[in-house]
């Protein structure tokens, strides 16, 4: 903190710069929260702009089948003649929704599961806890396997698999920070003041808890599309002829030798991904944990 | 401390019956028939009915949840619906490759990882600072799959140096089991071939499984490291004269081992987990690849034998890493 402080007084600033402006200078101020984020949109551009940059990804062209990279086709085609790079690109949307959806239902899970247990009470804590620490005892893409093969093999399935494996972790956080705040002073003065549980919870407690949380899910986007792609890697998530990237590597493995392109594409497109929302949840962490700070 | 241990052994046994009532809840939300999905889709009518009822398929769900908790209680994990053999039988068969492939993906990620964030700490924000990060940050992006395709191709295919999938050369006399641990088995029926040979065999599996915990781990103890170092005691240490080498190994490393250890312990349950993946590219016999089986079709007495075994492990590892802790870090005392 003094160093902020030092660099304030050299800048001359007349007013105190506001919380919000200075977080965001320290993240432009951080060279992989730069990269990530870049590689984020420029990710979200591909997804959203698919159906314009690229052709059709399911076109079969037998007699142009496993050809290298060439103007007509940038990545080249794979063992059925379809354009990889049509299909990398019409995957990022597929693994983009799987793993904000993932990420969403965890958070939306574990901030109930986790503001429940933390502020009711402790016999509503140690059921909810106790059965928390059931899900985290699973090993993670067993769980998720065995329900994406109870309830059918489709991408909707492998979300509602990989968020059953995602949420204990917000749910142990939430908790972990709603027990914190309980004691603060600002929680009593509110409750001092005859404030309701539901309006302490939802107006004090949760808007203090989302520094942790939005940390934490920045990692997991990229972990919950890592888990999905393995998932349908083994014939769990999404089908052929589906373009989603666990399943392009595992249709085109065979052909690694003529065409590796085929495999190797929608393979750099998980590692891009996962790698942009890795950088960018360090940042976070670096920019928004005031223990991280120096 | 009796009384800690007893309550964390009681957390241990309640872990595990959450993880099969957990399996077992999902296995009667099943839209597909599991007697349809081991017969076939052609399968008779007497014969749907002959199996349901020889597995009990067909009684009221609490029934048959009795049923399985009584024959659990006995030590029977019941019968797989596609082996037809007890579960426990399976398990037995299965899970000490699993250990043999986890045990040394753990083993090569202490071995590399270690050094490598101790390294990336002395030698901050310089060389090999930052390729440390730069492979610990590909490492940790790497889908395991995409991995084991690729030095697959390129160790085996390509340039010969390693074996392909499997335990041993299929030229090469199989060891009479004892263990079910191939190096180990090898070396207790002294054959020394085999034993290099299922080594070179383990060697490719266990890099790829324990790549990404090697990346984190690297990661882990680089950031450890790094705190420790810039601690008052070890300026101490160096001002009262302490060789580098003696500031780092005395000092920092025993200190930063504390974080470092907590890791240790939640990556042996991901390498079980990860496993899955790994032992299905390898052709590894590991119960990774009999879950995968089982799941796609359906057989849930040996999903449930597989997460039970597996929640166990994990509860267990927990445990000891906690009792562990407390062994190192004097300050930590559990009552």
């Amino acid at each position: 903190m003094g160093e902020v402080k030092v660099q304030e007084g050299w800048e001359g600033r007349a007013s105190r710069p506001t919380l919000r402006s200075r977080t965001i200078r320290r993240f432009r101020r951080n060279a992989s929260g730069i990269i990530g984020l870049a590689l984020l949109i420029l990710l979200v551009a591909m997804a959203v702009l698919s159906p314009v940059i690229s052709g059709d990804p399911l076109a079969q062209d037998i007699l142009n089948k496993l050809q290298s990279p060439s103007s007509q086709h940038f990545l080249g085609t794979d063992q059925l003649g379809r354009d990889v790079w049509a299909r990398v690109v019409h995957g990022a949307a597929i693994s983009l929704r799987i793993g904000f959806l993932v990420v969403l239902l965890s958070v939306v899970i574990g901030v109930i599961v986790g503001l429940t247990a933390g502020s009711l009470g402790r016999v509503w804590d140690n059921v909810l806890m106790r059965i928390t620490d059931i899900f985290f005892a699973f090993p993670s893409l067993i769980l998720a396997m065995a329900i994406a093969a109870a309830l059918g093999r489709d991408l909707n399935n492998t979300i509602l698999a990989v968020a059953a494996v995602t949420w204990p972790v917000y749910a142990r956080l939430v908790r972990a920070q709603a027990l914190a705040l309980r004691e603060r002073e600002f929680v009593e003065a509110a409750r001092a003041l005859g404030t309701s549980t539901p309006r302490i919870l939802w107006r004090h407690i949760l808007p203090n808890t989302w520094t942790p949380v939005l940390v934490q899910a920045s990692f997991d986007v990229g972990g919950a599309i890592l888990t999905a792609a393995g998932l349908s890697f083994i014939g769990f998530g999404a089908q052929p002829p589906t373009p989603e990237w666990g399943a392009m590597v595992s249709e085109t493995r065979d052909y690694i030798r003529e065409a590796p392109w085929a495999a190797s594409a929608p393979a750099i497109g998980i590692m891009l991904t996962v790698l942009a929302f890795n950088l960018l949840g360090d940042a976070l962490r670096d920019v928004l944990d005031p223990r991280g700070r120096d | 401390m009796w009384s800690y241990l007893v309550r964390r052994l009681f957390f241990v046994i309640f872990v595990a019956w959450g993880v099969t009532f957990a399996t077992f809840f999902i296995a009667q939300v099943v839209p597909a028939d599991p007697a349809l999905a081991a017969l076939g889709d052609n399968a008779r009518e007497e014969q749907v009915q002959e199996f349901r009822h020889r597995y009990g398929l067909d009684k009221p769900k609490p029934v048959q949840y009795a049923i399985y908790m009584n024959r659990l209680l006995r030590g029977d994990l019941g019968q797989s619906l596609r082996t037809s053999r007890p579960v426990a039988d399976d398990l037995k068969e299965f899970f000490p490759a699993t250990i043999e492939l986890s045990l040394a993906a753990l083993l090569v990620s202490l071995l590399f990882g270690i050094p490598a964030g101790v390294l990336a700490a002395l030698r901050q924000n310089r060389a090999p600072d930052l390729v440390v990060r730069l492979l610990a940050l590909l490492g940790g992006a790497t889908p395991v799959f995409f991995l084991a395709i690729l030095l697959l191709e390129l160790l085996h295919g390509k340039l010969g140096l390693l074996p392909g999938p499997g335990r041993l050369d299929p030229y090469l006399l199989t060891p009479p089991r004892v263990t079910g641990v191939m190096t180990l088995d090898t070396l207790i029926a002294r054959d020394g071939k085999a034993f290099v040979d299922s080594l070179r065999h383990l060697l490719l599996p266990a890099f790829v499984l324990g790549a990404a915990s090697l990346a984190l781990l690297a990661r882990m103890t680089r950031g450890a490291m790094l705190e420790v170092l810039s601690q008052d005691y070890v300026r101490t240490a160096r001002s009262k004269g302490l060789s580098e080498r003696g500031v780092v190994l005395r000092h920092a490393a025993k200190n930063a081992a504390l974080p470092v250890l907590t890791v240790i312990g939640s990556l042996l349950g991901s390498l079980l987990s990860g496993a899955v993946l790994t032992e299905t590219i390898f052709s590894w016999p590991g119960i990774g690849r009999y879950v995968t089986v089982s799941a796609a079709s359906l057989d849930f007495p040996a999903v449930m034998g597989v997460t039970l075994l597996a929640g166990l492990v994990y509860a267990l590892i927990n445990l000891a890493v906690d009792l562990l802790y407390a062994a190192i870090d004097p300050r930590i005392r559990y009552g």
